[in-house]
């Protein structure tokens, strides 16, 4: 009797959970424990004095105040200028490039050569590709020895001396870099739509600006909200292009200093109180960030027809 | 999102990397037994100047690798070189990580040998800190090395009266210009006439004013005369490691390097080591002169002019207020497993007459001897080919004499690279002065969170 019913309660459930447990057990020591220890980290005075080490000591919440009143929101806003320096061409080229290549009627010869040449850009290391644009666009660069050959400057530009050159060269990077990708990512969304759409629309004399801005643009919006919230993330990390092109030092003026930049000059000297506090703010801008991709990703209404069915009640209140 | 995911791979793959590097490490490794010496002496430099010139000086080197990069000694010692760049304390923090794990790690991958600069070399001579050996710990003597000049030794003593570190050079500062432009705005390429032109500021700055006329530039960026401004000065960077004392000496610079910079002066080339920089020197340039000591020809102009027409269009004068730049000193780490290694490297590269001799003839250094230096001064024979073959130890040596180092401090390099970069703005018109300042005292309390509560006190 006993032994039937042990049989009978054999659970595979366990191979479950040993099989991910892997998973688990690399996720905690790689990344929950030093989160747990960042922020432990941001309550305390904790730094290094040259070859000694100061701390730690518990400080409450001064990490944070003194954060708060250092120039971290002009760090963030140049983040953000930055970013949208990058973004908007990158959406825009994006989109066109997307329903090209998607386009039935338009019989573009070497579409694949061409979808691999956009993508080439995000392949190349960011660093390199950083390096290569500080050789290109400094002082006595090729840029500038073209411009004065052909005679369309007097005096060489400089470029990254100025706050606008410095801030479009990080933006134009950042739009090389991933407008390949995004494409690729919209051309999916858009051979996703049904195509009896489109050729419903044309039997009706839809023309092509009317195709694109009444049915592909609100059939692929889900997917643009996702690479906009998925890139200001991305873009709130911008750190590699602006560090390597400025040299770490966010020049002009402070004015290409990103969040993350900021963050690793504390990182370099040693100095984990601080630095654990700014890490704090930006994982909470981040997590606000993630919970509207996931509020996205678990949509309870993708067909529109439950707000749909809520204005047409409100449209007979009224 | 993808971004991310890149980031990951890259740091995977860099792990991996790592992992297998590992396996290359002879296992062997066995603690320090006294009298047997390692088999692996790894020397922490910045660049690869020292180790070229010990590859090809040291006696006991027999092979080097295919890459140059280890060194094997006659008696199969492998010399591994670690080099991390000095920009933005990079080095600094490589040799911190590796000199606190020094003793938790295995005779074979312990620092044997570091290369300090005179811009942090205090940090790493502190008694306190613990990590540099004296030198009488080696076995070194003071007879081995009674030929130094006395300045290169006081300033690696320690309260404590240890000396922590030998240096191959001296670093008196000159001030080198082309021949070619001398000839046509001064009228005479000879040392003695440009020396007269450039004798004190008032002199150099009617010369710029020539040279402006002429259709050049007097000097490269304000990087260049930082040296001769920020070694006469006369008090240290930082006080009792708590509030930052900008002398007034730095703002003098700080209104001249506007003014040049205004005028045309300077070629308003942002840094030194740039790109910009070296065009300054190569062959096509209005560039009249750099201040630079001697291992400056070999190491700067040489490599911008070499088999071009200005290959030898240079020559030396004495510059208008006399300054050193740089220095480098061998420092033995603590806990080595290679003493007797290390022992004999510094006494063969900083003491040895032959080794001394050939440095200065083959580098243009100004090597760490001072009655050797004094003899090839008044020697006919001795001629540097880059500065058409005057011999410009005679302009170096009163100067060598007089060098003095006891305003430097550990926070030298920080401040050295925070004042320009925040002043860098200012001279390019990006902001006021007074935001320059601000900008100043919040990058150097980042560096050193240490002074956050001191301030930084203004002339």
């Amino acid at each position: 009797m006993k032994n039937e019913n042990k049989i009978k309660s054999v659970s595979y459930a366990k191979w479950g959970y040993i099989f991910i447990l892997p998973f688990f057990l690399s996720y905690a020591i790689f990344s929950l424990i030093p989160l747990a220890d960042t922020i432990r980290n941001s309550f305390y005075e904790y730094y290094a004095f040259g070859l000694k080490t100061v701390g730690p000591n518990w400080t409450g919440l001064s990490n944070y105040t003194s954060l708060l009143s250092s120039d971290l929101p002009k760090y963030a806003w140049n983040t953000f200028v930055m970013w949208i320096l990058g973004f908007v061409p990158q959406i825009v080229i994006s989109l066109i490039l997307a329903s090209w290549f998607t386009d039935a009627r338009l019989k573009l010869r070497g579409k694949q050569f061409f979808k691999v040449v956009i993508y080439l850009p995000n392949l190349i290391m960011a660093s390199a590709f950083a390096m290569l644009f500080f050789a290109l666009f400094s002082n006595a660069g090729p840029v500038n020895s073209i411009l004065l050959r052909m005679g369309v400057v007097g005096e060489a530009i400089r470029f990254m001396e100025s706050t606008l050159g410095a801030r479009t060269l990080v933006g134009l990077m950042n739009f090389l870099m991933w407008f390949g990708n995004t494409t690729i990512m919209l051309m999916a969304a858009i051979m996703g739509i049904n195509p009896s759409i489109f050729e419903a629309a044309e039997l009706d004399g839809c023309t092509h600006t009317q195709k694109f801005f009444k049915i592909t643009l609100p059939q692929i919006k889900p997917l643009l909200t996702y690479t906009l919230i998925t890139s200001l993330i991305g873009g709130l990390q911008m750190f590699d292009v602006p560090q390597i092109l400025t040299g770490g030092k966010g020049a002009p003026d402070r004015t290409t200093m990103t969040l993350i930049m900021y963050l690793n000059k504390h990182l370099q000297a040693k100095n984990y109180g601080i630095a654990g506090a700014l890490s704090v703010f930006l994982f909470i801008i981040s997590a606000i960030l993630c919970w509207f991709v996931f509020k996205m990703n678990t949509d309870s209404d993708p067909d529109g027809s439950k707000s749909a069915a809520k204005r047409a009640k409100k449209g007979g209140k009224a | 999102m993808t971004k991310k995911r890149i980031l990951s791979l890259a740091l995977a793959s860099v792990m991996a990397l790592g992992l297998l590097s590992g396996c290359g490490s002879s296992p062997g490794g066995s603690d320090v037994a006294p009298g047997v010496e390692g088999k692996i002496l790894n020397i922490y430099v910045w660049n690869e100047e020292f180790q070229g010139k010990f590859n090809e000086n040291y006696p006991e080197v027999d092979r080097l690798s295919d890459d140059k990069s280890v060194a094997y000694l006659k008696d199969g010692t492998e010399v591994h070189w670690i080099i991390n760049p000095t920009q933005d304390g990079v080095y600094q923090q490589k040799l911190d990580e590796a000199l606190l794990k020094q003793n938790r790690v295995s005779a074979d991958e312990r620092v044997d040998m570091f290369l300090v600069e005179a811009d942090y070399a205090l940090k790493y001579i502190d008694p306190e800190a613990d990590v540099a050996m004296p030198i009488s710990q080696l076995g070194i003597t003071e007879t081995d090395i009674a030929n130094q000049y006395q300045y290169t030794l006081e300033a690696m003593t320690t309260p404590d009266g240890e000396i922590r570190g030998l240096s191959y050079q001296a670093t008196p500062g000159m001030l080198v210009y082309r021949r070619s432009i001398a000839k046509a705005v001064l009228g005479s390429d000879d040392p003695d006439t440009v020396a007269a032109a450039v004798a004190d500021w008032d002199k150099f700055y009617e010369t710029a004013e020539q040279m402006k006329a002429a259709g050049y530039y007097m000097y490269s960026g304000r990087s260049d005369t930082y040296r001769v401004y920020s070694n006469n000065v006369s008090s240290p960077w930082v006080e009792n490691d708590k509030t930052v004392v900008v002398d007034p000496n730095m703002m003098n610079w700080v209104e001249r390097s506007m003014e040049d910079t205004l005028e045309g002066i300077n070629h308003k080339v942002p840094g030194q080591w740039t790109d910009e920089w070296n065009k300054d020197m190569g062959p096509d340039s209005k560039v009249f002169c750099f201040f630079l000591p001697a291992w400056g020809l070999d190491v700067c102009i040489a490599p911008n002019v070499k088999d071009t027409a200005a290959s030898q269009d240079w020559a030396a004068c004495p510059s208008p207020q006399s300054f050193f730049w740089g220095g480098t000193w061998l420092v033995a780490a603590q806990g080595t497993d290679n003493p007797e290694h290390v022992k004999d490297i510094m006494l063969k590269m900083t003491a040895d007459r032959d080794i001394l001799r050939t440095l200065a003839v083959n580098y243009g250094e100004m090597s760490n001897d001072q009655p050797l230096m004094e003899e090839l001064a008044q020697s006919p024979d001795f001629g540097i080919e880059l500065l058409g073959g005057q011999n410009y130890l005679g302009v170096l040596s009163e100067v060598a004499a007089n060098i003095d180092l006891s305003n430097i401090s550990s926070y030298d390099q920080g401040c050295v690279e925070e004042f320009q970069n925040t002043f860098g703005d200012y001279f390019n018109g990006v902001i006021t002065l007074d935001k320059a300042k601000n900008n100043f005292e919040m990058s150097i309390t980042e560096r050193y969170p240490w002074l956050v509560g001191g301030g930084v006190i203004w002339p």
